[in-house]
Protein backbone atom coordinates (compact mmCIF):
# COMPACT_ATOMS: atom_id res chain seq x y z
CA UNK A 1 0.00 0.00 0.00
CA UNK A 2 1.55 3.32 -1.08
CA UNK A 3 2.17 6.23 1.24
CA UNK A 4 -0.08 8.31 -1.02
CA UNK A 5 -2.95 5.89 -0.47
CA UNK A 6 -2.39 5.90 3.28
CA UNK A 7 -2.49 9.69 3.33
CA UNK A 8 -5.62 9.82 1.15
CA UNK A 9 -7.38 7.13 3.17
CA UNK A 10 -6.56 9.00 6.37
CA UNK A 11 -7.97 12.22 4.92
CA UNK A 12 -11.17 10.49 3.79
CA UNK A 13 -11.59 8.76 7.12
CA UNK A 14 -11.17 11.98 9.07
CA UNK A 15 -13.08 14.30 6.74
CA UNK A 16 -16.03 12.04 5.94
CA UNK A 17 -16.06 10.19 9.28
CA UNK A 18 -15.65 6.77 7.65
CA UNK A 19 -13.89 3.97 9.57
CA UNK A 20 -10.40 3.61 8.17
CA UNK A 21 -10.75 -0.17 7.73
CA UNK A 22 -13.61 0.35 5.25
CA UNK A 23 -11.38 2.31 2.90
CA UNK A 24 -9.45 0.19 0.40
CA UNK A 25 -7.71 0.90 -2.92
CA UNK A 26 -10.70 -0.66 -4.66
CA UNK A 27 -13.24 1.57 -2.89
CA UNK A 28 -15.33 3.87 -5.07
CA UNK A 29 -15.52 7.17 -3.21
CA UNK A 30 -19.12 7.81 -4.22
CA UNK A 31 -20.68 4.37 -4.75
CA UNK A 32 -18.92 2.44 -1.96
CA UNK A 33 -18.08 5.11 0.61
CA UNK A 34 -21.15 7.31 0.05
CA UNK A 35 -19.17 10.54 -0.22
CA UNK A 36 -21.32 13.31 -1.71
CA UNK A 37 -20.09 16.13 -3.89
CA UNK A 38 -19.76 18.68 -1.07
CA UNK A 39 -17.89 16.23 1.14
CA UNK A 40 -15.62 15.45 -1.78
CA UNK A 41 -14.73 19.15 -2.04
CA UNK A 42 -13.65 19.06 1.61
CA UNK A 43 -11.54 16.00 0.82
CA UNK A 44 -10.11 17.72 -2.27
CA UNK A 45 -9.09 20.70 -0.12
CA UNK A 46 -7.28 18.42 2.32
CA UNK A 47 -5.59 16.56 -0.56
CA UNK A 48 -4.59 19.84 -2.25
CA UNK A 49 -3.01 21.02 1.00
CA UNK A 50 -1.33 17.72 1.84
CA UNK A 51 0.30 17.27 -1.57
CA UNK A 52 0.64 20.89 -2.73
CA UNK A 53 -1.41 20.25 -5.86
CA UNK A 54 -4.74 21.29 -7.37
CA UNK A 55 -7.00 18.35 -8.18
CA UNK A 56 -8.75 19.26 -11.47
CA UNK A 57 -12.18 18.35 -10.15
CA UNK A 58 -14.12 20.55 -12.55
CA UNK A 59 -12.43 18.93 -15.53
CA UNK A 60 -13.00 15.42 -14.17
CA UNK A 61 -16.65 16.12 -13.42
CA UNK A 62 -17.19 17.54 -16.88
CA UNK A 63 -15.57 14.52 -18.52
CA UNK A 64 -17.75 12.14 -16.50
CA UNK A 65 -20.93 14.12 -17.17
CA UNK A 66 -20.19 14.23 -20.90
CA UNK A 67 -19.51 10.48 -21.00
CA UNK A 68 -15.88 10.99 -22.00
CA UNK A 69 -14.60 9.05 -18.99
CA UNK A 70 -16.16 6.62 -16.52
CA UNK A 71 -16.44 7.90 -12.95
CA UNK A 72 -14.33 4.92 -11.82
CA UNK A 73 -11.34 6.46 -13.57
CA UNK A 74 -11.23 9.26 -11.03
CA UNK A 75 -13.19 8.13 -8.01
CA UNK A 76 -11.93 4.58 -7.37
CA UNK A 77 -9.22 5.29 -4.84
CA UNK A 78 -6.37 3.43 -6.54
CA UNK A 79 -7.04 5.52 -9.65
CA UNK A 80 -7.36 8.72 -7.65
CA UNK A 81 -4.05 7.93 -5.94
CA UNK A 82 -2.36 7.34 -9.30
CA UNK A 83 -3.59 10.74 -10.51
CA UNK A 84 -2.35 12.41 -7.33
CA UNK A 85 1.06 10.81 -7.84
CA UNK A 86 1.09 12.04 -11.46
CA UNK A 87 0.18 15.58 -10.39
CA UNK A 88 2.91 15.58 -7.73
CA UNK A 89 5.45 14.25 -10.26
CA UNK A 90 4.43 16.88 -12.81
CA UNK A 91 4.85 19.60 -10.21
CA UNK A 92 8.32 18.37 -9.27
CA UNK A 93 9.45 17.98 -12.90
CA UNK B 1 -25.88 47.14 7.14
CA UNK B 2 -29.48 46.16 6.61
CA UNK B 3 -29.65 43.05 8.73
CA UNK B 4 -33.15 41.96 7.78
CA UNK B 5 -32.26 42.19 4.07
CA UNK B 6 -28.93 40.41 4.50
CA UNK B 7 -27.10 43.42 3.12
CA UNK B 8 -24.13 43.05 5.42
CA UNK B 9 -21.45 45.03 3.56
CA UNK B 10 -21.78 48.81 3.32
CA UNK B 11 -18.70 49.57 1.29
CA UNK B 12 -15.61 47.88 -0.09
CA UNK B 13 -12.64 50.03 0.87
CA UNK B 14 -9.93 48.03 -0.89
CA UNK B 15 -9.39 45.01 -3.10
CA UNK B 16 -5.76 43.92 -3.34
CA UNK B 17 -5.47 41.50 -6.26
CA UNK B 18 -1.85 40.60 -5.50
CA UNK B 19 -2.48 39.82 -1.85
CA UNK B 20 -5.93 38.41 -2.74
CA UNK B 21 -7.43 40.41 0.08
CA UNK B 22 -10.53 42.54 0.47
CA UNK B 23 -11.39 45.09 3.14
CA UNK B 24 -14.86 46.45 3.71
CA UNK B 25 -16.69 48.64 6.17
CA UNK B 26 -20.11 48.19 7.72
CA UNK B 27 -22.02 50.00 10.42
CA UNK B 28 -24.49 48.12 12.56
CA UNK B 29 -27.87 49.93 12.42
CA UNK B 30 -29.27 51.50 15.56
CA UNK B 31 -32.58 49.75 15.01
CA UNK B 32 -33.58 46.47 13.37
CA UNK B 33 -36.33 43.89 13.85
CA UNK B 34 -33.49 41.45 14.53
CA UNK B 35 -32.84 43.22 17.84
CA UNK B 36 -36.42 42.68 18.98
CA UNK B 37 -35.56 39.04 19.54
CA UNK B 38 -31.81 39.11 20.00
CA UNK B 39 -32.23 40.08 22.79
CA UNK B 40 -35.26 41.97 24.14
CA UNK B 41 -33.85 45.04 25.84
CA UNK B 42 -30.27 43.95 25.12
CA UNK B 43 -29.69 44.33 21.37
CA UNK B 44 -26.70 42.39 19.99
CA UNK B 45 -25.82 41.29 16.45
CA UNK B 46 -26.26 37.49 16.33
CA UNK B 47 -23.11 35.47 15.67
CA UNK B 48 -24.78 33.88 12.67
CA UNK B 49 -25.10 37.33 11.07
CA UNK B 50 -21.46 38.11 11.83
CA UNK B 51 -20.63 34.84 10.07
CA UNK B 52 -22.79 35.96 7.15
CA UNK B 53 -20.90 39.26 7.11
CA UNK B 54 -17.57 37.43 6.86
CA UNK B 55 -19.05 35.17 4.17
CA UNK B 56 -20.28 38.12 2.12
CA UNK B 57 -16.90 39.85 2.31
CA UNK B 58 -15.28 36.59 1.20
CA UNK B 59 -17.83 36.16 -1.57
CA UNK B 60 -17.19 39.66 -2.88
CA UNK B 61 -13.47 38.90 -2.76
CA UNK B 62 -13.98 35.85 -5.00
CA UNK B 63 -16.32 37.81 -7.29
CA UNK B 64 -13.80 40.62 -7.56
CA UNK B 65 -10.83 38.34 -8.23
CA UNK B 66 -12.76 36.38 -10.88
CA UNK B 67 -14.35 39.49 -12.44
CA UNK B 68 -17.81 38.19 -11.63
CA UNK B 69 -17.37 35.12 -13.84
CA UNK B 70 -18.69 32.62 -11.26
CA UNK B 71 -20.80 32.69 -8.12
CA UNK B 72 -19.40 31.57 -4.75
CA UNK B 73 -21.86 29.74 -2.49
CA UNK B 74 -21.00 29.20 1.17
CA UNK B 75 -20.48 25.50 1.86
CA UNK B 76 -18.51 25.37 5.08
CA UNK B 77 -17.55 27.35 8.17
CA UNK B 78 -14.59 26.24 10.26
CA UNK B 79 -12.93 27.60 13.37
CA UNK B 80 -15.48 30.37 13.92
CA UNK B 81 -14.78 32.41 17.05
CA UNK B 82 -16.85 35.29 18.43
CA UNK B 83 -14.69 37.37 20.71
CA UNK B 84 -16.84 40.29 21.79
CA UNK B 85 -20.41 41.59 21.77
CA UNK B 86 -21.54 43.80 18.89
CA UNK B 87 -24.21 46.35 19.85
CA UNK B 88 -26.11 48.76 17.55
CA UNK B 89 -24.01 51.54 16.04
CA UNK B 90 -20.76 49.57 15.99
CA UNK B 91 -18.50 50.34 13.02
CA UNK B 92 -17.01 47.13 11.67
CA UNK B 93 -13.94 46.56 9.51
CA UNK B 94 -14.32 43.28 7.63
CA UNK B 95 -11.37 41.62 5.91
CA UNK B 96 -11.05 38.40 3.93
CA UNK B 97 -8.04 36.74 2.34
CA UNK B 98 -8.08 33.97 -0.23
CA UNK B 99 -6.24 31.04 1.35
CA UNK B 100 -6.69 28.46 -1.39
CA UNK B 101 -8.18 28.46 -4.86
CA UNK B 102 -9.19 24.93 -5.72
CA UNK B 103 -10.94 23.49 -8.74
CA UNK B 104 -14.56 24.47 -8.22
CA UNK B 105 -14.08 25.73 -4.69
CA UNK B 106 -12.28 28.40 -2.69
CA UNK B 107 -11.18 28.81 0.91
CA UNK B 108 -10.91 32.15 2.71
CA UNK B 109 -9.92 33.41 6.13
CA UNK B 110 -12.07 36.28 7.30
CA UNK B 111 -12.01 38.59 10.27
CA UNK B 112 -14.07 41.44 11.72
CA UNK B 113 -12.52 44.16 13.83
CA UNK B 114 -13.88 47.25 15.57
CA UNK B 115 -11.69 50.09 16.81
CA UNK B 116 -8.65 47.86 16.31
CA UNK B 117 -10.02 45.04 18.42
CA UNK B 118 -10.98 41.60 17.11
CA UNK B 119 -14.70 40.82 16.95
CA UNK B 120 -14.69 37.43 15.23
CA UNK B 121 -12.83 35.29 12.72
CA UNK B 122 -13.41 32.10 10.75
CA UNK B 123 -12.22 29.95 7.89
CA UNK B 124 -14.86 29.75 5.16
CA UNK B 125 -15.26 27.47 2.16
CA UNK B 126 -17.19 28.22 -0.99
CA UNK B 127 -18.38 26.19 -3.91
CA UNK B 128 -17.67 28.13 -7.10
CA UNK B 129 -20.36 27.61 -9.73
CA UNK B 130 -21.74 29.23 -12.88
CA UNK B 131 -24.26 31.95 -12.09
CA UNK B 132 -27.86 30.75 -11.88
CA UNK B 133 -30.03 32.50 -14.48
CA UNK B 134 -30.38 36.18 -13.69
CA UNK B 135 -28.11 36.23 -10.66
CA UNK B 136 -25.17 37.65 -12.60
CA UNK B 137 -26.81 41.07 -13.07
CA UNK B 138 -28.07 41.13 -9.48
CA UNK B 139 -24.62 40.50 -8.08
CA UNK B 140 -23.09 43.10 -10.37
CA UNK B 141 -25.66 45.61 -9.12
CA UNK B 142 -24.74 44.73 -5.55
CA UNK B 143 -21.06 45.03 -6.42
CA UNK B 144 -21.68 48.47 -7.86
CA UNK B 145 -23.69 49.51 -4.79
CA UNK B 146 -20.82 48.71 -2.43
CA UNK B 147 -18.05 50.04 -4.67
CA UNK B 148 -16.59 46.69 -5.67
CA UNK B 149 -17.06 47.15 -9.41
CA UNK B 150 -15.24 50.47 -9.17
CA UNK B 151 -12.36 48.61 -7.57
CA UNK B 152 -12.26 45.94 -10.26
CA UNK B 153 -12.73 48.24 -13.26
Amino acid sequence: MSSTFKTVAGIISETADIPREQITPESHAIDDLGIDSLAFLDIAFAIDKAFGIKLPLEQWTQEVNEGKAPAEEYFVLKNLVARIDALVAAKQA
Amino acid sequence: MRLEYFEMIDQVTSLDRDAKRIEARSTVPMESPVFEGHFPGHPLVPGVLLTETMAQASGYLVLGLTDFSHMPFLMGVDKARFRTFVPPGTVLTVTATLEHEGSGYAVTKAKIMTEGKPVCDAELRFRIMPFPDGMDSLMRAQGKRIGLLGETA
